[in-house]
């Protein structure tokens, strides 16, 4: 809006002030112990943090990774300890070495299972957004085929927004014909946000096996190589509804994230960087202000619109 | 291969380093065979496109590595005789091990397997360090015609054992070894991470589930889940 800002990273995301607009996207970042060892994790803007179900679950059967050319494969199945772990153990623990509101992930089977996790998450005072994730490509039965009809999304946005008091971010499938549809019908259900784009579904096959490597089959497509097709659909999203954007898939440089922010995001997620290298988010913070420079931007906020 | 640096984040055998190739996404998690204040040397076969290109990296090439992953071998809590199994390229982590052993004033013996006479290395280090070395090879080229389960010594000889090598070995040792006998195996799996953030290697253990790349590669035979 009008308003100085002294930080010309900062963003604001659904009435939240951030420092900076990176945000390691879930699934990548844990409860973001493993990377508070490595630095202080309190220079990102927030982080997302592994996506959580009703109950633990122990995930797919290994192999769950397999590379590809500029990216990789996952189908590790939404692993996580279950709602009730994650409040009683990790989000005490995450306060001891994270200071900012937190985005909590949120998967499920059920609309049931999204509201009864929802709004448990909602009642922890460091959960700043709730991201709805109806997008999980890993999982039958579930996940993505919620973020794959307009309807059911509408559905699930529905009865989280109606059980919950803090923002609301659906995050969306790009294995869609028109992800434009379904993010106005999670728009027009009351969605606070979208984020987008989840992992697209691939597979590769081992050449001594002849069988597909991940014991799943296929699994979600994530890295470098999705980059374009995530930011076309950021663009396509922006321009079909008016609430904000978290954009994501394949960012690896700050040059990416100007990009992204472009196209149309408010602030961005980085998924699979964080993997190949634990400092990734860090160095695209410290990055960003030169590469603001180099192409004339003087705050992040000028670039929304 | 030798990499100059900083090995002192190496604080265990049998941990690995995860190294970054030029042109592949992903880092290929190696174990470490050798550490000091100034080295980290690794022994890699070459079993896919990214160790390929690793054997023709020159000398002075500077490798983004990150170093000291993973859990390790823990010693022996009291005077025990432990025994070394090594398959492959199981071998090099256990040669620290027996270093860390006998400098602990352990006297470790080893086992070591191979597919054939060509394919063996390391057993003169390993004898150079002051171990009792028996080799056994699938096709009887050296040493014991057959597997390490055929090679093994008698159970009174050792009170723990360490492994590490391909899951079929490890299932036989599992089953070829007195139940008593404590023993340590060191498991290999397709990673993304390396070190513990993305789950892509995790797998059920007694009581839960375990990454293979931040709470192993070693897990203690009694967690070990064999059915799979």
């Amino acid at each position: 809006m009008g308003e100085v800002r002294e930080n010309r990273l900062g963003v604001t995301l659904c009435g939240i002030e951030l420092d900076n607009p990176v945000i390691p996207a879930s699934g990548t970042f844990g409860y973001g112990r493993e990377f508070a060892e490595l630095y202080d994790i309190n220079i990102l803007g927030t982080f997302s943090f592994k996506g959580t179900t009703k109950d633990a679950r122990l995930g797919n059967p290994v192999p769950r990774i397999a590379e590809t050319s500029c990216g990789m494969l996952n189908a590790v199945g939404l692993q996580n300890p279950g709602v009730n772990h994650v409040v009683a153990h990790e989000l005490p623990e995450m306060k001891r070495f994270f200071h900012k509101p937190v985005m909590a992930n949120v998967s499920g089977f059920s609309v049931d299972d999204y509201v009864y996790t929802c709004e448990k998450l909602d009642k922890e005072p460091q959960v700043g957004w709730l991201e709805v994730n109806v997008s999980c490509p890993n999982v039958h039965g579930g996940g993505m085929s919620f973020g794959t009809d307009p309807k059911a999304a509408a559905a699930v946005t529905r009865a989280v927004k109606a059980v919950t008091t803090k923002p609301v971010i659906l995050k969306l499938s790009p294995n869609v014909t028109d992800i434009t549809e379904i993010a106005k019908a999670c728009e027009d259900a009351g969605a606070d946000g979208i984020s987008l784009i989840n992992t697209l579904l691939g597979m590769r096959i081992d050449l001594k096996t002849r069988k597909p490597i991940l014991a799943n089959t296929t699994g979600g497509l994530s890295g470098p190589a999705v980059f374009p097709v995530a930011l076309r659909m950021v663009y396509q999203v922006a321009r079909a509804v008016s609430v904000p954007i978290v954009g994501m898939g394949g960012i690896a440089s700050a040059e990416d994230v100007l990009e992204m922010m472009m196209a149309g995001a408010t602030a961005v997620e980085v998924g699979a960087a964080n993997l190949v290298d634990p400092f990734a988010c860090k160095k695209i913070i410290e990055e960003l202000p030169a590469a603001m420079d180099k192409y004339g931007i003087n705050t992040l906020q000028e670039l929304k619109g | 291969m030798v990499l100059e640096g900083d090995g002192t984040a190496v604080t265990a055998p049998g941990q690995f380093i995860d190294i970054k190739l030029d042109g592949r996404y992903l880092r290929r998690p190696i174990s470490v065979h050798d550490a000091d204040e100034g080295s980290i040397t690794i022994i890699y076969k070459v079993l896919g496109h990214g160790t390929d290109d690793m054997t023709r990296y020159e000398p002075g090439k500077p490798l983004d590595v990150l170093a000291g992953c993973g859990n390790g071998f823990w010693m022996p809590t009291g005077k025990e005789t432990p025994l070394l199994i090594g398959g492959g390229v199981g071998i090099p982590p256990l040669y620290l091990l027996a270093k860390k052993l006998i400098a602990a004033g352990r006297k470790p013996q080893a086992v070591l397997g191979f597919n054939s006479k060509e394919d063996a290395f390391c057993i003169e280090e390993f004898r150079a360090l002051g171990c009792t070395v028996t080799a056994a090879s699938a096709d009887g080229s050296i040493g014991t015609k057959g597997f390490v389960t055929d090679a093994l010594p008698a159970p009174d000889t050792y009170d723990c054992f360490y492994t590490c090598g391909p899951l079929p070995m490890l299932r036989a040792l599992d089953a070829a070894i007195p139940a008593g006998i404590p023993g340590q195996f060191s498991f290999e799996e397709r990673m993304g991470c390396g070190f513990g953030a993305c789950m892509g290697c995790t797998i059920p253990v007694k009581g839960g589930y375990k990454r293979i790349c931040k709470d192993g590669p070693v897990l203690a035979r009694e967690e070990i889940l064999w059915e799979k």
